[in-house]
């Protein structure tokens, strides 16, 4: 309302201004209207903002939209070349294909199963790891600061015949325990970043706190538990569900420690349905294009959990950077 | 009898400091002053010492996991590098080959280098694009706009969904390029004027910009932290100085934010080149799986440890470039003169 005001009397202060002949003062007034006084309150900059926002938020949201309009259509609407964003009908089919075929709420549950679990012992081993490099002095400590973070820049790749082999002796393999024991000692999924932010958060916690709990008797490890873990909520929730959409997404490591048990993450579920069903039909057959669509389907169903969570959480996600140390600096 | 009784008492009257030693050497000692394991570590009963104690005690599950999750397979897949290792059923047969199999990259394999070039050119391309737009999309949302939240969601968005599988499918169904890029003769107009040694990347940039732009998530939030650190009253400040906005992003914006932009560039590196679909992973990853034969040296666990290692030092060698070239401009003659003249006059 404010904006149209200030439209409205820009109007008509020109207006005014050209019964005057006062042209110099309405060039004036045009700058000022569209440039602002310091560009940064014009009405040029704020086009500009808003048209990079869209043109880029569609950039980002295009492949979703793709994926959604496209699960829905049958398989006259793909063959079609003049049907590209709407289909003609809602068509259900291809989730149900997809749905029955994966057996989709026990596939859910499992793959929950296996991203919880983990999830939760990372977060608890990185922030008992993450406060002993933030609130103690010992040697070697930066030695072993610069190891951890070198964790992160070595390739699975390099580990994984070793490691492969070390859970085959121990019989590990296709259990929930390949992903847990790692994850427990700090050395799961991207451990080194969960690591970093609960150091940064426990960082800026004040000493003169640690210390008044001392005087009154508190151990390290009371404080730890007492005063350290109840302010750190914020870094526990965003840990948490970070580690819980990778472990959620993670495709190459759980390929190839849960091959042939029945806990498979769900991205490998819908991609293995998949490859069976195409292997059926021959290349380049009618029901291998009506696959695109199912496949779409299967994809929407992967992520549809995760959007669900993202929706409600979403305030954790993107407004509790600045208060915890995501920035590793 | 009695000298020689008297003589075993003294020898072991002579070696009982030495026993005594020995069993220290496993013990846990409490003298007033200090605790000691094993004879090696050491705390004093300092502050400082306690404090050492205690931090160690916090970090100790991270030591085990370092050590059997991280170092040990590091170190064994560094030897398995220098062997011809052919897997039977259980056991595994080894023949030592010391640096052949990292020859053979070079030398023999027909795939590796062309593969590990192209990912060396497309890395060097796509990550300034990748941090740009994190960089621009985290001012635009530090902006005071409307909807800040609705922005953010979007922005986000890909951290939660981009993954292998789905990555993939939007691949295969041509989701990840702009339809509106192909439709105009950009990439020709490139493709015609540029030789095809800069030109390939470029068009593999413009083909798959929407994946690159995918992987800025993370940077962005990295980013946007930064930005929302910076104290507004440097810009009310530099403002009455008579600085423009664009003057203020190079002179305030930029050098506040330069570690972090450090921070996302290892970022980027690390997630492109881990990232599952990448080229060269596809490919160590076929090796690894393949079956090995015993006459050619190019397959196999122990070719597949070393191609892992060129491409783990590889990637070092992409980020140290970058951080380099971050770094460079802080390294100007006026700095270095100034470290030199004060070098001297300490002495």
């Amino acid at each position: 309302m404010k904006r149209f005001r200030r439209i409205k009397t820009f109007f008509t202060d020109t207006v005014a201004l050209m019964k005057q002949k006062q042209y110099k003062e309405i060039g004036n007034k045009f700058k000022r209207f569209f440039v602002g006084m310091k560009f940064t309150d014009g009405l040029l900059y704020k086009i500009l903002i808003y048209g990079l926002l869209i043109s880029l938020g569609y950039i980002y949201l295009y492949p979703i939209l793709y994926m959604l309009t496209n699960s829905f259509m049958t398989m006259a609407d793909i063959i079609d070349v003049s049907v590209k964003w709407i289909p003609s009908s809602l068509n259900w089919e291809n989730y149900q294909l997809v749905w029955e075929a994966i057996n989709y709420p026990v596939a859910l549950k499992n793959a929950f199963i296996l991203a919880i679990f983990p999830a939760l012992s990372a977060t608890v081993s990185s922030a008992i790891i993450g406060y002993g490099f933030a609130r103690f002095n010992f040697p070697l400590k930066k030695l072993l600061f610069v190891l951890m973070i070198a964790t992160f820049i070595i390739p699975p790749q390099i580990t994984m015949l070793p490691t492969f082999r070390m859970y085959s002796k121990y019989e590990l393999l296709g259990s929930l325990k390949a992903f847990i024991y790692p994850a427990i000692l700090g050395q799961g999924l991207n451990g080194a970043i969960f690591i970093l932010i609960f150091y940064q958060f426990f960082r800026m916690i004040p000493k003169s706190l640690e210390e008044s709990a001392q005087l009154d008797g508190a151990s390290h490890f009371q404080v730890f538990l007492k005063i350290a873990i109840p302010l750190a909520v914020p870094s526990i929730i965003i840990v948490f569900l970070f580690s819980f959409v990778w472990y959620y997404n993670e495709t190459y490591l759980s390929g190839l420690f849960l091959r042939g048990s029945d806990l498979l993450t769900l991205p490998l579920r819908v991609d293995q349905y998949i490859n069976n069903y195409t292997s059926i039909y021959p290349e380049g057959s009618r029901a291998r294009e009506l696959m695109q669509a199912v496949k779409l389907a299967g994809n929407v169903l992967t992520i549809l959990p995760l959007l669900i969570i993202y929706f409600f959480t979403q305030k954790y996600f993107v407004e509790s950077i600045d208060r915890t140390g995501i920035t590793g600096e | 009898m009695k000298r020689f009784l008297n003589k075993v008492g003294g020898f072991f009257k002579k070696q009982l400091p030495r026993i005594a030693k020995k069993v220290k050497t496993f013990t846990v000692q409490n003298t007033p002053r200090e605790l000691i394991f094993f004879r090696i570590i050491k705390f004093r009963k300092s502050n400082r010492g306690r404090q050492a104690m205690i931090g160690y005690s916090f970090i100790l599950i991270w030591i085990i996991g370092f050590l059997i999750f991280s170092l040990y397979p590091v170190f064994y897949s560094l030897y398995l590098s220098l062997f011809k290792v052919r897997l039977d059923g259980a056991d595994i047969q080894m023949t030592f080959e010391a640096f052949n199999n990292f020859k053979a990259a070079f030398v023999l394999d027909p795939y590796f280098v062309e593969i590990l070039l192209s990912y060396i050119l497309n890395t060097i391309v796509n990550v300034p694009v990748v941090i740009v737009f994190a960089l621009i999309i985290a001012m635009l949302i530090n902006q005071d706009i409307k909807g800040k939240g609705f922005w953010r969601t979007v922005f986000f968005l890909p951290v939660i969904i981009s993954s292998g599988p789905i990555i993939g499918e939007l691949i295969d169904q041509g989701a990840t390029t702009l339809p509106s890029i192909e439709d105009y003769g950009f990439v020709n107009l490139i493709l015609d004027n540029i030789g095809s040694f800069l030109a390939t990347p470029i068009q593999n940039l413009l083909e798959t910009i929407l994946l690159v732009l995918w992987f800025s998530g993370i940077q962005i939030l990295i980013l946007l932290a930064g930005l929302q650190k910076i104290d507004r009253s440097i810009y009310e400040a530099s403002m009455i100085d008579g600085a423009s906005p664009w003057e203020s992003f190079w002179k305030i914006t930029l050098p506040s934010i330069m570690p972090l932009i450090s921070v996302s560039v290892i970022y980027t590196v690390v997630s492109m080149s881990v990232f599952s679909l990448n080229e060269v992973i596809i490919y160590i990853r076929t090796i690894m799986l393949g079956e090995s034969t015993i006459g050619t040296l190019i397959t196999g666990y122990g070719y597949s440890a070393a191609l892992a290692w060129i491409y783990f030092f590889v990637m070092v060698g992409i980020i140290l470039l970058f951080i380099g070239l971050l770094n460079i401009k802080s390294l100007n003659l006026k700095n270095v003169r100034e470290m030199r003249r004060r070098r001297r006059s300490r002495i």
